[in-house]
């Protein structure tokens, strides 16, 4: 620790931490513009001028730019000195010297930083005369607007897009005052983080598309602190609403988990809760096939009825462990499913037994921008759990890192790190089904089928450990790649396995386990990280069920009612098998949010509220519990699911489930001893501030209340209560002082932008104020287990049994493959054709080539080839949620066949 | 190669032009660099150098023997490629030093390069040349061909273990490309924009390896140093600096040109004596002694010697000791109009000040010649002029330089402005209309 004098006042700094960062943690205010906590600093914008004094004899000082100089002790500094205020208005003037004056209807109004640090830094007066410069935009796809008028060229786009995201297609053009930052031609920004852009710009350049089509402005949005639903990654969101509808989703920092940034599916992926085919009323099957509206108490009545004399309860990943609980009380254990796959729930258990034996550390996505060297086995993370893929690409900065702290170059120094260490990368190896994006930082590759990936992995561990027994023979080029792996791995201090659930193979998460614990027993802090599908698969798995779906699916074949949670399970079992149970149960209760083929084959169809109409908890990877809020009550007859199931158990005559409130139902699933964690998530709804008060949804310019509703009714309407959780339906209420886990949206005087996270966190870019949300429940010490002999290395067959048919292997697509984002408009446009990978040779022998198109009559499915020299004959990769798949694949080889009749689909792009 | 008192340019004169291979090996070429590189020691070279009190001719001044020494010997280095760049970039208005000794004496610069390479033990070396220098690229890349040819460059120099390769890179066109860090940018393929320091190039320069940049005249000065002594060098200069210098006189004098002649010389022998005075009719009002980005210096520095102490105290800068002269038929307001379009185009679009500041300040000189001044512009040019110009508030020097001329404009020449504001127009230009 430093101690550094500002405007007299001392403050504790860290030594070597650069100057602004100190005079930022230290909550004083400088204006600022290309420096940004996860970007470092480069001394672009000139905007954090301080006066810097040699001693205490040193009246004059000299102008230093905070960003760039590093904390020393005893530094003297000032921030109001007159030549330094002089200086940064000169800076914003010239930088308004081409701002356009489009305030009033820009996108970025109201939460501009731009605007803010004008206002800080006292620039009022307009002098110089001249033209404005104009720009020609381009047409970037469906998430971002491009206004490059609004350009003050700080260059963090480039700097986030390029270095940190990995994207390509974004670039400085130009020079002097002519700067441009687009694509070479006008096209769909490709990087599957672009649209963090929005937030990483400090002005209005870059912004959210789908939210300008229906614009509001910023402060008449009602946001409550949420959790994505788009994986089990479980980054932390605000969602926001304005009219009842869902306009848009921002970061949430976490400094444990997303940090400052978000994937596109999980910014772009909400637009179903605006949906057409919402279902918002109660639908009771009638004779003639068709459902007949009833009402909400006849709904509970019906449901009730069905559930009396015992039903089966099919739960789900995607929806929250208290609607999850709730069925499963109603139900009983025994005749509840968590709604996984069968394949993937054992994967689910295995998961749990794995981390139960404590055998390594879970990394936080933080921890895994820490790891020195990177294993991902067999998992596509980018297209399954985008936020790891972006964590990993930061972990392979770490050489240079240290070569940079070698070189005595200070780690915020961006371009000089950059600089310096270039040519140095940390281990990063990947051993996938197909390539994947993160080749290209990959220092060893090796793709195979999931068996042969499993049997590397094998082979890595006993490398490493001989107790761990090694698998099947390998091919030259697979060993080469676990030598290289066992090398590397036993190296790093802190080495990282990934896998994951994704392609169903109980060999990966195995293998995985076996090299992070054998890598743990060499003394090193491992890493294991094992992903699954959605939101809450991992909730689910730890909730637990007594049947899994396809005995669930039988029982209702045979004759069982059947209820089922937020699930479309057409997606995740047979086709037959499912069809048998919804024809062979004496009733099919669904609640659901959205019409898919479940609700289409229920008899009484209950609407269920979204994550943004509900309040209910999440848990992630890392058995992270985390609580999301309703960020609008939802609105017809949609309520919470566990709401719905509450009152039928009551209507049931049952006395153990009469819930009012979410903290009831929270109580309730914290009575499981895996889940105790789930109430200390986020306070409870009896939580107020110092002063009484409860935490807004809305911020304190929300406007217009009064006459929102004018233009039907001129009475205002009673503004609605929450009796449920901490926050309120209101602009008033705590403000500034709330707990991390209920931040509804960031804001501080003189700080409108998200910006002003920095005054809610420990320190800049740290953990926020009183910790990290979320409560991790996984984290055990090693148990009594022999470790070397818990997982035993498979013999599977591999490879074509050469009678011409294909057995599939799923892929996935970040943009498509998870069901609900998948039905948002941008997210769809985004989502590639259905298509089907299949060998060189296997191509050949089909006589079908890239872009042609392949027909599955067992699948009834037609798809666009692509052709992977790498891939073994018998195999074909099809990527799921696409084309009509659901999340499984078929177990059974299927006959492929070209189809002469495939057209691709045009490439135009709908431009606007 | 006799011990002359114009090391760089006696065998063009001797030639009277190009001197290839043949004439340059004729008067001793290469003997020093075939001395260094088979029987000294690179600290050797580098101590000589230093003693010889070279210093660099870019316009800087630093020391070369003293930068040679920063670069990381031995192991301290790490893996990888050592890289010795000369920086052929020459675009300061006015400048043309360089180019001189591209097109007539290539084999002087190859020599320096294959001294100053073994002297940091760099196996890379490259020429950054400006783009449209089409005759000195051709020279240069005979010259290196046939050295090559000789076993003068690549593997196993002179017979010995040392090996260098040099390559010439042809700028694309941008002036802050002769800032050595965005020269390495751009030698890289990227964006020319200057780079923090430090890292500093011989730490971390071209592709992240060790790298020392220095100027064609520089490097040209090195094989006269190995060849003859730190004594003979020191004795060539004026006063305190050492060694000749390539001193210009571009403007309305009756012998415009490039001299070599001792480091020291003073601006008056310069103008008066090479230069041959003014044209008849004209008058000297003031002159920028190295380049655009240097003060104006007027009547009363005329009898400064051109060293790199004596322009600094005199608050200007030798530069490249290319000067600029402006006469009294030139307005003041006119010429910085045209500087500050330069600096304001060549802004490489980094930093603010630099980026934003110059296309303003250009555009009240702009208002102030065309006779839409305010009379508080002059205020407003001086404020932004100090703000911009102060070294540390912009990244690079670049804004800094452009500041010089302007600032030292407002200085001397402060009576044309407020005359242009109070007159609505150009003085200059009524007697023409």
């Amino acid at each position: 620790m430093a101690k550094i004098s500002v405007d007299g006042v001392e403050f504790d700094a860290k030594e070597g931490e650069n100057l602004l960062q100190a005079v930022l943690s230290a909550q004083l205010e400088l204006p600022y513009f290309c420096w940004h906590p996860s970007l470092g600093s480069v001394g672009a914008c000139r905007q954090c001028a301080v006066i810097q004094y040699a001693d205490e004899e040193d009246t004059q000082g000299r102008l230093i730019m905070a960003c760039m100089t590093p904390v020393a002790d005893g530094m003297r500094v000032s921030l109001e000195a007159a030549h330094a205020r002089d200086f940064r208005a000169s800076v914003i003037e010239w930088l308004m010297e081409n701002h356009p004056h489009d305030c009033p209807v820009c996108e970025e109004g109201g939460e501009c930083h731009l605007q803010d640090m004008t206002v800080m830094s006292g620039h009022t007066a307009r002098r110089y005369r001249g033209n404005k410069r104009t720009f020609e935009n381009q047409y970037l796809g469906p998430f971002l607007n491009h206004e490059m008028n609004r350009c003050i060229t700080c260059y963090r786009c480039v700097r986030y897009y390029q270095d940190y995201a990995g994207g390509t297609d974004l670039q400085a053009f130009g020079s002097r005052a002519r700067m441009y930052f687009g694509r070479e031609e006008a096209g769909v920004l490709e990087n599957p983080f672009s649209g963090n852009l929005v937030e990483v710009c400090p002005t209005g350049v870059f912004t959210d598309k789908p939210f300008s089509k229906t614009y509001t402005r910023k402060w008449d949005l009602q946001s409550a602190p949420s959790v994505c639903a788009g994986c089990a990654v479980g980054c932390n969101t605000i969602p926001s609403e304005r009219y009842g509808r869902l306009k848009r989703v921002h970061n949430r920092y976490n400094g444990s988990v997303n940090g400052y940034f978000l994937c596109d599916r999980g910014r772009y992926g909400f637009g179903y809760v605006n949906d057409d085919a919402r279902i918002h009323k109660v639908g009771v099957r009638a004779a003639d096939g068709v459902f007949d509206v009833i009402s909400a108490e006849e709904g509970e009545e019906k449901l009730g009825d069905i559930v009396r004399d015992g039903a089966i309860g099919i739960g789900s990943p995607r929806a929250s462990l208290e609607s999850n609980l709730a069925l499963k009380v109603l139900v009983g254990e025994e005749n509840f499913c968590t709604g996984l796959s069968s394949a993937e729930d054992a994967l689910m258990r295995l998961i749990l037994d794995v981390y139960e034996c404590g055998g390594a550390r879970i990394p936080t996505l933080a921890q895994v921008e820490e790891a020195d060297a990177v294993l991902i086995l067999g998992e596509d993370v980018l297209n399954t759990a985008p936020r790891v893929a972006l964590a990993v690409r930061q972990s392979v900065r770490n050489e240079s890192l240290e070569m940079a702290e070698q070189a005595g170059i200070p780690l915020w120094q961006e371009a000089g790190v950059r600089s310096h260490g270039r040519e140095s990368a940390s281990p990063l190896l990947v051993a996938s089904l197909l390539p994947t994006e993160l080749d290209e930082l990959a220092t060893h590759t090796c793709n195979g089928a999931p068996e042969s990936l499993a049997a590397a992995g094998f082979a890595i561990a006993h490398r490493l450990n001989s107790a761990y027994a090694a698998g099947e023979e390998l091919d030259g080029p697979t060993q080469s790649f676990v030598d290289d792996a066992a090398a590397v791995l036993s190296r790093a201090k802190r080495p990282l396995v990934i896998s994951g659930t994704s392609l169903r193979n109980d060999g990966l998460i195995k293998a995985a386990a076996n090299i992070a614990w054998a890598l743990k027993a060499q003394g090193c802090d491992a890493g294991l990280l094992l992903t699954a599908a959605e939101a809450n698969s991992c909730g689910v798995g730890m909730l637990g069920g007594g049947v899994d779906l396809d005995t669930a699916l039988r029982a209702a074949a045979a004759g069982q009612a059947l209820v089922v949670l937020e699930n479309d399970v057409t997606r995740r079992a047979d086709p037959d098998l499912v069809a048998s149970a919804f024809s062979g149960s004496t009733a099919v209760a669904v609640l659901d949010s959205l019409e898919n083929a479940t609700t289409e084959s229920a008899s009484l169809v209950l609407p269920a509220a979204t994550f943004a109409e509900s309040t209910g908890t999440f848990v992630n990877y890392e058995g992270r519990a985390q609580r999301f809020f309703e960020v609008f009550a939802a609105t017809g007859e949609t309520a919470p699911a566990w709401r719905w199931l509450s009152k039928a158990g009551a209507r049931a005559g049952r006395n153990d489930m009469h819930w009012q409130h979410v903290d009831q139902v929270v109580e309730a699933v914290a009575s499981h001893p895996r889940l105790v964690g789930v109430a200390d998530a986020a306070p409870n709804g009896g939580h107020r501030n110092a002063a009484g008060n409860r935490v807004p949804r809305a911020p304190h310019r929300y406007s217009g209340r009064t006459a929102m509703n004018a233009g039907v009714n001129i009475h205002e309407p009673k503004t609605q209560v929450d009796e449920e959780t901490p926050l309120s339906y209101s602009m008033e209420g705590a403000m500034g002082d709330q707990p991390a886990a209920l931040t509804s949206y960031v804001w501080s005087p003189g700080w409108n932008s998200n910006q002003s996270v920095f005054k809610f966190q420990q320190e800049v870019g740290g953990a926020m104020a009183g910790g990290d949300p979320g409560v991790r429940m996984l984290d055990a010490e090693p148990a009594q287990v022999d470790f070397a002999q818990r997982y035993r290395p498979l013999q599977t067959p591999i490879g074509a049994e050469g009678d011409g048919r294909f057995k599939l292997l799923p892929t996935h697509s970040i943009f498509g493959s998870e069901e609900l984002s998948g039905r948002s408009q941008p997210i769809a446009e985004r989502g590639p054709q259905a298509f089907i990978v299949l060998g060189a040779a296997e191509a050949a022998r089909l006589q079908v080539a890239e872009g042609m198109g392949v027909r599955c009559p067992e699948l009834d499915a037609t798809f666009a080839v692509r052709v992977e020299e790498s891939l073994a004959e018998g195999l074909a990769v099809v990527a799921m949620g696409l084309g009509g798949l659901g999340d499984e694949v078929p177990s059974e080889r299927v006959t492929l066949e070209p189809d002469p009749e495939f057209v691709p689909p045009t490439t135009l792009i709908a431009r606007g | 190669m006799s011990s002359s008192s114009k090391p760089l340019t006696e065998r063009i004169e001797t030639e009277n032009g190009l001197v290839d291979l043949a004439a340059y090996q004729r008067a001793g070429g290469y003997d020093a660099a075939r001395r260094v590189v088979t029987s000294m020691t690179p600290e050797e070279v580098q101590d000589l150098v230093k003693d010889a009190n070279l210093r660099g001719r870019g316009g800087a001044g630093f020391p070369t023997g003293v930068k040679w020494s920063f670069v990381p010997k031995g192991d301290a280095a790490g893996p990888g490629h050592k890289y010795l760049v000369c920086n052929a970039d020459e675009m300061e208005p006015g400048t043309f030093k360089d180019r001189y000794l591209l097109e007539y004496d290539p084999h002087l610069l190859v020599e320096g390069m294959i001294i100053g390479a073994y002297a940091i033990q760099a196996d890379k070396a490259y020429v950054f040349m400006r783009g449209e220098y089409h005759e000195g690229f051709r020279q240069l890349s005979r010259a290196i061909d046939d050295a090559k040819a000789q076993g003068f460059l690549g593997s196993n120099v002179f017979g010995s273990d040392f090996s260098v390769d040099l390559g010439i890179h042809r700028s694309g066109g941008r002036y802050i490309c002769g800032e050595e860090t965005a020269l390495l940018n751009a030698l890289e393929g990227k964006r020319a924009q200057p780079r923090y320091k430090p890292p500093f190039p011989p730490a971390s320069g071209a592709w992240g390896r060790p790298t020392i940049v220095n100027n064609v005249e520089t490097l040209c000065n090195v094989p006269g140093i190995l060849r003859h002594g730190a004594q003979w060098f020191q004795d060539l200069g004026n006063g305190d600096d050492a060694g000749t210098k390539l001193y210009g006189v571009s403007g309305r004098v009756n012998r415009p040109g490039l001299w070599e002649l001792p480091i020291g010389t003073s601006i008056r022998e310069i103008i008066e004596e090479h230069a041959g005075g003014m044209q008849a009719g004209y008058q000297l009002r003031g002159l920028l002694p190295g380049g655009a980005s240097t003060d104006f210096l007027v009547e009363q520095h005329l009898d400064l010697p051109m060293d790199y102490g004596s322009i600094q105290a005199a608050g200007s800068r030798m530069g490249t000791g290319t000067m600029i002269l402006m006469d009294d038929s030139i307005c003041p307001v006119a010429m910085s109009v045209n500087l500050q379009h330069f600096f304001a185009q060549e802004s490489c679009g980094f930093c603010t000040p630099c980026r934003e500041g110059l296309p303003w300040l250009e555009s009240l000189l702009i208002d102030i010649e065309e006779g839409r001044g305010n009379p508080g512009d002059l205020d407003v040019l001086s404020a932004n002029a100090s703000y911009i110009g102060a070294p540390g508030n912009t990244f690079c020097l670049h804004a800094t330089g452009a500041m010089e001329p302007l600032n030292s404009a407002l200085k001397y020449f402060r009576e044309d402005f407020e005359a242009h504001i109070e007159r609505g127009g150009c003085p200059y230009r009524e007697g023409s209309a």
